[in-house]
């Protein structure tokens, strides 16, 4: 517990003065996006054991939807945030109620096939302009007090909705829901013997994820200024898998570590390999699948002997 | 001119006949998918990209080699079929043991790796293969033109399946793949090679994958990422069948993508995703899929 402290210690003073220390602060707000996006799908892999081949759906409907709010309809930061989860939330809602009839590589069949549903929305609707996505989203400003402009404000904005929803999903885990949802990860019959209604538990996590990750997309679309249609494809969907993957899936802190890996390995690697880099990916994908299932942070746990999901 | 909703039948019947093509590589995909899914447990994510390669292996034939299109049905297959069954021992092998979502993780990787070697060697941009002189030009039916190659396309597919439904269901190697789907470690107590017959079965369904990707490959662009939207819609095809249903895939893939075609008569812009609204409903209508058994 002591060392856990100082480990989160460590990483909000580096996280805090980052900035000053000369990295980019947009590439620094991507990682913390991606970050948040990879812990919302870990509520889902690592704690219920439901693997969604498809979640890149609610992160890009979320950045799109916010990206047209904001553009389009002039709507605020916050407002246009709320719109764009709003709308994850509701798509997680009605794939999420379809999907839970089904387990295991089911339900990530089907969890895929309707993102792609999502994709060809926005492939074919107007206000996501098609292939060219949406360009020159404004940032805007915190209730009209506080201008996001600025690169270092709003990485402090992204930093602290980070440090929320960290500390959220902790406390969902730790909380009697969190327990129900570990039982129906380690036994799902189990759970339904003892009286609990395993489908809505797993819809209620489904959706809570979904909106997570929604919030993500939207954060990522007013800190880039554009959404395209990669945001939505089943790329990022597999991204995000390989992130809490690599980073070690049902840990709290695994994910933020394999989205900080994969986000800087494809930053600087497309610029020295080109395509060459979904090779690399793909190669991490089948190392970690073979033999490293347990992730970075996992193996540090069991080293130090603590039990994966109670850290 | 006769016409339905407003279109011109010859139209309508175009629209079927390509969408019974499209039919034709969903049935072969899918029947693969389901052969391995049935045996191994693994839903093979790869197999869109052996499809890609498939494809690239007849062009590269072609194009390097001077290898024509006939000997490319028989070696693309195999070729990319024994690919496949390296993969099986290498990778594959190692993950029966685990949770089955592994085995959709590992051949995830693979497509990744698969689609980034082409897209780097070839390319992002479609290459053309140019139709066998063969089965060049139509047929007149009197009401539409039936171009050969189309119909071509149908017949040799639809010959495959039903080879393959007749291996699996009517053959004594098929009564042993069946048995070893069932129960695997009885079928090995009795002397039966399940780990060889395994590794087969997998490059016999990557090797159907790739067939179709050389059917494929004079009807559409040949490039690295053919295959990547491709294997979902297969995906919702084998889910409506019902996994691991032989006759589901095939009659799923041929069904699905006369429907397909005649929505992009009616109503074009959900043809990209009349598969998966299907699939919703089916999932809710019979969670276990139209023949597939209850789980």
């Amino acid at each position: 517990m002591r060392a856990e402290i100082a480990v989160y210690v460590v990483l909000a003073v580096l996280a805090l003065i980052a900035p000053f220390l000369g990295l980019y602060p947009v590439f620094l707000m991507k990682l913390l996006c991606f970050a948040m996006f990879a812990c919302a799908f870990n509520l889902l892999l690592g704690f219920t054991k439901m693997l969604s081949f498809g979640h890149a759906a609610y992160f890009g409907a979320s950045a799109y939807i916010t990206g047209w709010l904001v553009t389009a309809h002039g709507w605020g930061t916050l407002e246009g945030i709320l719109g764009g989860v709003a709308v994850s939330m509701l798509l997680g809602g009605v794939i999420g109620a379809i999907a839970v009839r089904r387990q295991g590589i089911y339900f990530a069949m089907i969890t895929l096939a309707l993102a792609q549903v999502v994709y060809f929305v926005c492939l074919q609707a107007q206000f996501t302009g098609g292939e060219n996505g949406l360009q020159g989203i404004p940032r805007g400003s915190l209730l009209g007090l506080l201008s996001l402009g600025n690169d270092r404000t709003m990485y402090y904005f992204v930093l602290a909705v980070f440090v929320a929803v960290f500390f959220f999903i902790r406390r969902i885990v730790h909380s009697p829901f969190g327990q129900v949802l570990k039982a129906i990860r380690a036994n799902e019959p189990r759970a339904v013997s003892l009286g609990y209604k395993v489908d809505r538990y797993k819809l209620t996590a489904f959706v809570l994820s979904a909106s997570l990750a929604g919030l993500a997309g939207s954060l990522k679309a007013l800190v880039l200024g554009f959404t395209t249609l990669s945001d939505v494809s089943q790329g990022n969907s597999g991204e995000v898998i390989l992130m809490t993957l690599l980073g070690g899936s049902g840990t709290f802190l695994g994910p933020v570590v394999g989205a900080n890996v994969v986000v800087t390995l494809q930053e600087y690697l497309s610029d020295l390999v080109g395509s060459w880099v979904s090779v690399i990916i793909g190669a991490i994908f089948v190392v970690c699948v073979l033999i490293f299932r347990r992730g970075v942070v996992g193996e540090i746990q069991r080293r130090f002997g603590q039990r994966p999901g109670q850290g | 001119m006769t016409t339905v909703f407003g279109v011109p039948v010859p139209a309508i019947l175009g629209q079927l006949m390509l969408g019974l093509v499209n039919g034709s590589f969903y049935a072969l995909l899918s029947l693969g998918l389901a052969v391995i899914f049935g045996l191994l447990g693994v839903v093979n994510f790869a197999h869109g990209a052996f499809y890609m390669l498939g494809a690239f292996a007849a062009y590269i034939g072609l194009q390097v080699l001077g290898i024509n299109y006939w000997w490319a049905l028989l070696l693309a297959p195999l070729t990319v079929g024994l690919l496949g069954v390296l993969i099986e021992r290498l990778f594959l092998r190692h993950l029966y043991q685990v949770e089955p979502v592994y085995g959709l993780l590992l051949t995830f990787g693979i497509a990744l790796i698969a689609e980034g070697v082409m897209r780097s060697l070839f390319g992002a941009s479609g290459k053309s293969y140019p139709v066998p002189s063969l089965l060049q030009g139509g047929f007149n039916l009197g009401f539409m033109m039936l171009p050969i190659y189309r119909a071509w396309v149908v017949l040799a597919s639809v010959t495959v399946c039903g080879l393959t439904w007749f291996l699996i269901e009517r053959t004594r190697l098929g009564a042993r793949l069946r048995a070893a789907t069932e129960n695997a470690r009885l079928v090995q107590a009795f002397g039966i090679n399940v780990p060889v017959m395994v590794m087969c079965t997998y490059g016999a369904g990557v090797a159907l994958a790739a067939l179709a990707g050389v059917l494929a490959a004079p009807v559409i662009q040949v490039s690295p990422l053919m295959g990547s939207s491709l294997v979902i819609v297969v995906f919702a095809v084998v889910v409506i069948g019902g996994m691991g249903s032989i006759v589901g895939a095939i009659v799923s893939g041929l069904l699905l993508g006369l429907i397909e075609g005649l929505t992009k008569v009616v109503y074009p812009e959900a043809s990209n995703i009349v598969v998966f609204i299907i699939m919703a409903v089916v999932l809710i209508w019979r969670p276990a899929g139209l023949f597939g058994k209850e789980p």
